[in-house]
């Protein structure tokens, strides 16, 4: 990232083009602007705090506690205007931003304290304060408005964020929060972890878990002070909320989500800024925040494990790995209706060949699909494909084969004997649930069920590898 | 670790009870939901803990941990408050307590147990791995250390908090409900376990449902209803008429008296 703060300005091929929307772009996207360099090193670092920080409010099941603060800010900045007595165009940043954490931190506290001592229900007290304060927010900005001599213009900028009015002074309280909430994440990363988790076992062992609740929501208030000229007031929280959400996507362990949030919320902020600054009339928060919707809607639709595209696609696997079972016991199911399922180990190289249409008619499936499933085993090297449409298990196919008879039957014997489910359902029941049987059920299944006096139950051809779905 | 190996030591009186409870009175909301509490539990007791829904077995095990703030009594624990033996009492919450979509591993969770005796900043270091494991090993889940927890089933879950409790190496253990809505293999598992830490003389209390088997596993039961109804050795304390009083009928004039308790707050 810092390379690209150091690109050649003024890159005559991107300078040259004809519309007005794409020289735009390529004047922030080469950074020829001292200014779009500024604004975009504040938005970058603000993106990586509100990412880290945004893990820890999503974990602890408190994303929301952020918008009643940010809200809640808008009276605080107000009324550092009016009482600085600054009414001319010049802000002083420094004494807007105090009101806004003076507020904000009460609004925060005013969340927790309806919850605890009032006994209002969370999303209650969120909504009170919320709108309560942002009431009085807006209430004093008209009255702000009307003063004579007094420009408030600055301030709207503050509900909606306007980025180009970052100073370098600004994007200096930026860096000095991120690095603290930098800092905090990686000294208290295992108290965090625990507080997130479970907070009950944290009280237990003695850590201190409102210090610890209450160091996390200071960081939010002053993070979401620093971001509310970038972001606005109104939107901050999604910054807060969807990198992290987006993160959770892409794994399963809180030290990558802290890191993979962090990196997105940058990256958010950075493309964001970059988008508002060429394209006339976008604010820089709503620019922003569509930014990150983009990346959470790639994360939902992308993401490993979690993602759509990711369960369609195990899903179709698992449809074909059903398939593939239930073709292979059909085949073995086939050789024992003609008498020829070898009966030793060593007569494998010697099964029977069996014609595909029987297999096709044995599952009622299409002669298309038949084949396809044929090939697929054979690729696999569980099955040969013979001329005259006719397959042979191979010995490591016979033993698959056998393998998967034996789960169903187990199942099929375990399912009428003990949950007393109906003849007519147990193939059935069998056919689905035989593709969940983990080796430890396996166990457990012929320990119970003696299989000794079951000539129909083919016998366990060897142990079964040991297999972790995680590897 | 096992000085304190003693199973058939006569009990030292100059030795304090593993746990003491005196005048214990917990209310949520002001309405009280345990009314005076005198109960001790002996060392290398293994205690069931009984009663109907809603007596206060949970909060009883909540305020042993100081959890919950008490109106008045005492609890001590080896003769000392919670705060000086934090590291000799292991606590084991409801697994409904957690959220199990957490961005863990379940070592990761088994590791938390190792945390109390970690100081701020800490890490957790090699050794503390390998009790983990030895843990996981104890409750037949080590196959699982690297699964993500969301992919547990009930009984393995239970079987990953008992993993963190016993990871603490403590010498009291409280269990809330661990047999709740787990698999036989989970249950007899936990009763190996159970029988295991009192062999080793460690105490344990356990917050238990199902009457049918309560006299099979435990040697001591606490009978509560809002009040103690009986505690002591199974076989003098586990009688038609205890449980009667801690099942049959609701206690009324309690209800009554704690909601108007209740309402005598909300009118001042």
């Amino acid at each position: 990232m810092e390379s690209a703060l150091v690109l050649p300005e003024g890159n005559a091929l991107l300078a040259q083009s004809s519309s007005p929307l794409w020289t735009a772009l390529a004047r922030a996207l080469t950074l020829q602007d001292y200014n779009t360099r500024v604004v975009l090193a504040g938005t970058l670092i603000l993106g990586l705090a509100c990412g880290l920080l945004g893990v820890y409010m999503l974990l602890r099941r408190r994303a929301l506690i952020g918008d009643a603060i940010s809200h809640a800010a808008l009276p605080g900045v107000v009324l550092a205007f009016l009482l600085s007595g600054d009414l001319g165009a010049e802000k002083s940043l420094g004494w807007l931003l105090l009101g806004a954490s003076i507020s904000g931190g009460i609004g925060g506290a005013t969340v927790l304290a309806l919850k605890q001592w009032a006994g209002v229900r969370d999303d209650a007290a969120l909504g009170i304060v919320l709108s309560v304060f942002f009431g009085a927010g807006v209430a004093l900005l008209k009255i702000a408005q009307h003063l004579p001599g007094a420009n408030p213009a600055g301030l709207e900028g503050f509900i909606y964020g306007k980025a180009s009015l970052i100073t370098l002074a600004d994007v200096r309280y930026i860096a000095w929060t991120t690095v603290v909430v930098l800092v905090v994440t990686v000294l208290f990363e295992k108290e965090l972890r625990l507080l997130c988790f479970d907070a009950q076992l944290a009280r237990c062992q003695g850590w201190p878990v409102g210090l610890l609740d209450g160091l996390l929501l200071a960081m939010v208030v002053v993070v979401t002070m620093v971001g509310l000229q970038a972001v606005g007031l109104i939107l901050i929280i999604a910054l807060l909320i969807v990198p992290a959400a987006a993160a959770r996507f892409w794994t399963d362990r809180m030290g990558r989500m802290l890191w993979i949030s962090a990196g997105l919320g940058g990256l958010a902020c950075s493309i964001g800024t970059l988008l508002s600054a060429s394209v006339e009339k976008v604010p820089s928060g709503a620019a922003i925040v569509l930014t990150a919707c983009t990346f959470f809607g790639v994360s939902f639709a992308m993401g490993p494990k979690r993602g759509v595209v990711w369960r369609w696609w195990q899903r179709v696997k698992q449809r074909l790995a059903f398939d593939e079972q239930h073709f292979l016991r059909a085949l073995f199911e086939l050789l024992e209706a003609s008498n020829t399922v070898p009966a030793h180990l060593h007569d494998l190289h010697h099964v029977a060949p069996i014609a595909l249409p029987a297999v096709a008619a044995q599952r009622h499936w299409s002669a298309v699909r038949t084949r396809w499933l044929a090939r697929r085993l054979e690729q696999r090297g569980l099955i040969v494909l013979q001329p005259g449409d006719e397959v042979r298990l191979t010995p490591r196919g016979m033993i698959a084969a056998a393998r998967a008879v034996r789960n169903h039957r187990l199942l099929e014997i375990y399912l009428l004997d003990r949950a007393q489910a109906p003849v007519s359902d147990v193939d059935r029941e069998a056919d689905f649930l035989e593709h969940g049987l983990q080796p430890e059920h396996l166990a457990e299944l012929s320990g119970e069920i003696a299989t000794g006096d079951r000539p129909d139950i083919p016998p366990s051809p060897h142990e079964l590898p040991a297999r972790d779905e995680d590897n | 670790m096992s000085t304190s190996s003693s199973e058939a030591t006569p009990a030292n009186s100059s030795r304090p009870a593993a746990l003491s409870v005196r005048d214990l009175t917990i209310a949520y909301h002001r309405k009280p939901v345990l009314w005076n509490v005198s109960l001790e539990v002996p060392r290398g007791a293994l205690a069931g803990l009984i009663g109907p829904n809603g007596a206060g077995k949970s909060t009883l095990l909540k305020a042993v941990v100081d959890m919950v703030p008490r109106i008045s009594g005492e609890i001590r624990i080896l003769g000392r408050p919670y705060r000086a033996v934090r590291r000799q009492v292991a606590y084991v919450p409801q697994r409904e307590s957690v959220d199990w979509d957490f961005p863990a591993t379940v070592l990761d969770v088994v590791l938390m147990g190792t945390y109390g005796e970690l100081g701020w900043f800490q890490r957790v270091r090699q050794e503390h791995r390998r009790r983990a494991l030895e843990a996981l090993r104890k409750m037949e889940i080590e196959h699982l250390a690297h699964r993500q927890i969301s992919q547990l089933s009930g009984g393995q879950q239970q079987r990953t908090f008992l993993a963190r409790a016993l990871v603490q190496q403590a010498d009291v253990y409280l269990m809330d409900e661990p047999f709740a809505a787990v698999d036989a293999s989970t249950e007899a598992a936990i009763v190996r376990l159970l029988m295991e830490l009192r062999s080793q003389g460690k105490t344990i209390i356990v917050v238990h449902h199902d009457l049918q088997t309560a006299a099979e596993y435990f040697d001591f039961v606490i009978l509560l209803n809002l009040r103690l109804i009986a505690a002591g050795p199974t076989k003098e304390v586990f009688t038609r008429e205890n449980l009667q009083k801690t099942y049959g009928g609701k206690l009324t004039l309690l209800d009554e008296i704690g909601e108007a308790m209740r309402r005598g707050e909300q009118g001042g």
